[in-house]
């Protein structure tokens, strides 16, 4: 389980006479396994930075992140970089390909980058079958439509068969088709046990939900 | 799949271009320092190996025979030329004060046309008195030549046991020197028996450009060691004063011009060196930091989905170091391809004594060639690798959107 504790986020930046500004007020959330839960929001309302620091990537200016009993700011970078390698799988915005390395070998990087091959090549193919992408596992980025990009992207975050799943927007640029597929399959992920967390500006995404929350001028309420 | 091994590797091949054009500019650096190192070096062994065998402090030589650049071009750099002095002078020098060891040496140029199995400078010496050359030649023949034997330089093309033909007189090859990196390469030497027959030969023959010499009563020039109480100097001065139609000089005032021409192309080749690597460093620089700035978002990615700060430096580093080894490697054996099959050319560009050094050195040269290039490279890429490592991830992937 994910918990934030009273997180909060300031930038430093010229915001109505001041210089700092708050993208994420106070906020506690807590990720169960099993459940999809879903933030909705405009562009700019702190949705994206809440996502970072739970997954790791931004330091709160206040409050916590526990992934179990661990805090994950009080961990070293090497030891955070670890966990989140195996226990977060995190789907950005855009797309993300490492445009050097097939559509298989992205998949697997996270678990190659840590050498633990164990079963990672057995994975992909079950991740790229669910996914529709088999017959492009060779294929480089370049040559994949902005949907494949981001069901190779999808594939990576699930590899590792992370407790967390955290999506920004992993419908982004996707038509209807696609997009119903991501949710039914993020939805499918969270049944499985997973606790995903996923950040979209599709109304469609609350049938999927088990929670949903609105995020405004950095303040989450529940829905 | 070993993808964190390899994936700098693949980084680097999914960039054909990018990665040539930092292979090909390691190479040249590794090519200048290689190739100049290599030069320099032989032009210092050319020297040492010229020095060691001059042997002789004072050079005496007729008159005519002239201004000292023809007469270090005769006997320095191997061109060709023949001139005599009548027995009478060298009787004269022999007689001055001070005088510790002397010897005459017997010179003549043979031609290539039907006389001669081969244009070569033929030194004849007397081994009864001889101090310069019998040394280095018993390094490689012990005996005492016989008549009508001869031994070879190394850069001639005969061998132990062939017959090879001067003006007709068919001398035999004794032995073949090691390599010296000077005129002597091209040089027959013989005793003085054999030279005054292939001079009468070449006068018989009407091929010698001094009709009306008698081999028997001339020398070519005249080699002196000083004694201890006398300086090179002193005896120079003597010889020039009292003894009529010669030139003595300081054979060290001819390695001493050799010594300054030889700085200069040092000096030159150093700044050329300076001038390559500082200009190559400062574009391996912006090559590196062009390059991470361009693929700040897979850095990025990387750091999402587990790569620590040190990871992401270790794939620069890592990409660095195989560009490095790449161009360091190819710049070096390019270095040896185009220098070691062309020493002879190397030295007739340059006029200078040239001698390669021995293989180990060369293989100790190439592998620091190759070192300093993945240092050159791995330098360049620390300042990009530090910078990767504090990339703010989620500034650089929201900025994406």
């Amino acid at each position: 389980m994910l918990k934030a504790e009273k997180i909060t986020k300031e930038f430093k930046r010229e915001v109505n006479g001041s210089n700092r500004f708050i993208a994420v007020k106070e906020t506690s959330l807590q990720l169960e396994p099993g459940t999809l839960t879903v933030i909705m929001g405009r562009s700019g309302s702190g949705k994206s930075t809440l996502m970072n620091m739970l997954g790791g990537l931004i330091l709160p200016t206040s409050g916590s992140v526990f992934l179990g009993d661990v805090n994950l700011y009080e961990l070293s970078d090497k030891k955070l970089s670890e966990l989140r390698n195996k226990k977060i799988g995190i789907i950005p915005q855009g797309q993300t390909a490492i445009h050097s390395l097939s559509v298989k070998d992205n998949i697997c990087l996270p678990c190659t980058l840590y050498q633990d091959d164990e079963n990672t090549e057995e994975n992909a193919e079950k991740l790229m079958d669910v996914l529709g992408i088999s017959e492009l596992k060779n294929a480089m980025p370049s040559e994949l439509s902005g949907g494949e990009l981001r069901r190779t992207a999808i594939a990576r975050a699930l590899i590792r068969n992370p407790e967390i799943v955290l999506a920004d927007e992993p419908t982004g640029d996707l038509d209807d088709e696609n997009t119903e597929l991501v949710f039914e399959f993020l939805k499918q992920t969270a049944k499985s046990g997973t606790a995903v967390l996923m950040i979209t500006h599709e109304n469609i995404a609350e049938k999927y939900a088990d929670k949903v929350y609105r995020m405004n001028g950095g303040i989450l309420e529940s829905v | 799949m070993k993808t964190k091994g390899s994936l700098p590797l693949k980084n680097i091949k999914g960039k054909p271009v990018r990665t040539a054009a930092l292979i090909m500019l390691t190479a040249l650096l590794s090519l200048t320092i290689f190739g100049g190192t290599l030069i320099v070096t032989s032009l210092k062994t050319g020297l040492y190996s010229l020095e060691t065998r001059l042997g002789a402090d004072v050079m005496v030589v007729p008159y005519e025979a002239t201004t000292k650049e023809d007469l270090s071009n005769i006997v320095l750099q191997g061109n060709t030329g023949y001139f005599y002095m009548k027995n009478s002078s060298y009787e004269k020098i022999a007689s001055r004060e001070g005088i510790g060891k002397i010897s005459a040496q017997f010179f003549l140029a043979s031609t290539s046309s039907g006389c001669c199995s081969m244009p070569v400078q033929i030194i004849g010496y007397d081994p009864q008195t001889d101090f310069t050359i019998s040394p280095w030649i018993k390094k490689t023949y012990d005996k005492n030549l016989k008549d009508l034997d001869i031994v070879v330089g190394n850069d001639l093309n005969a061998f132990v046991g062939d017959k090879l033909s001067f003006y007709g007189v068919e001398c035999r090859v004794a032995a073949k020197l090691d390599k010296t990196g000077t005129s002597y390469d091209t040089t027959v030497f013989t005793n003085q028996n054999t030279i005054k027959k292939l001079i009468q030969s070449s006068l018989d023959k009407k091929l010698n450009l001094f009709a009306d010499i008698d081999p028997d009563h001339v020398v070519s020039c005249v080699l002196i060691d000083a004694d201890d109480e006398h300086s090179p100097e002193e005896i120079v001065n003597d010889i020039n004063l009292h003894v009529k139609r010669v030139k003595a000089i300081q054979t060290k005032d001819m390695i001493s011009g050799i010594s300054d021409s030889l700085s200069g192309v040092s000096d030159i080749i150093g700044i050329l060196i300076a001038a390559v690597w500082i200009l190559g460093i400062v574009i391996l620089l912006l090559a590196f930091t062009m390059s991470v700035n361009e693929r700040k978002k897979e850095f990025a990615i990387l750091r999402v989905i587990g790569a620590s700060r040190k990871k992401l430096s270790l794939i620069v580093m890592q990409e660095a170091l195989i560009t490095g080894m790449a161009g360091g490697i190819s710049g070096t054996v390019l270095g040896l391809l185009i220098l070691l099959p062309f020493t002879s050319l190397t030295e007739q560009m340059l006029g200078l004594p040239y001698l390669l050094p021995d293989v180990g050195q060369i293989i100790l040269f190439a592998a620091m060639s190759v070192l300093l290039s993945l240092v050159a490279g791995a330098v360049s890429a620390a300042v990009s690798a530090f910078r990767i490592s504090r990339i703010d991830t989620a500034l650089i992937l929201r900025g994406d959107n």
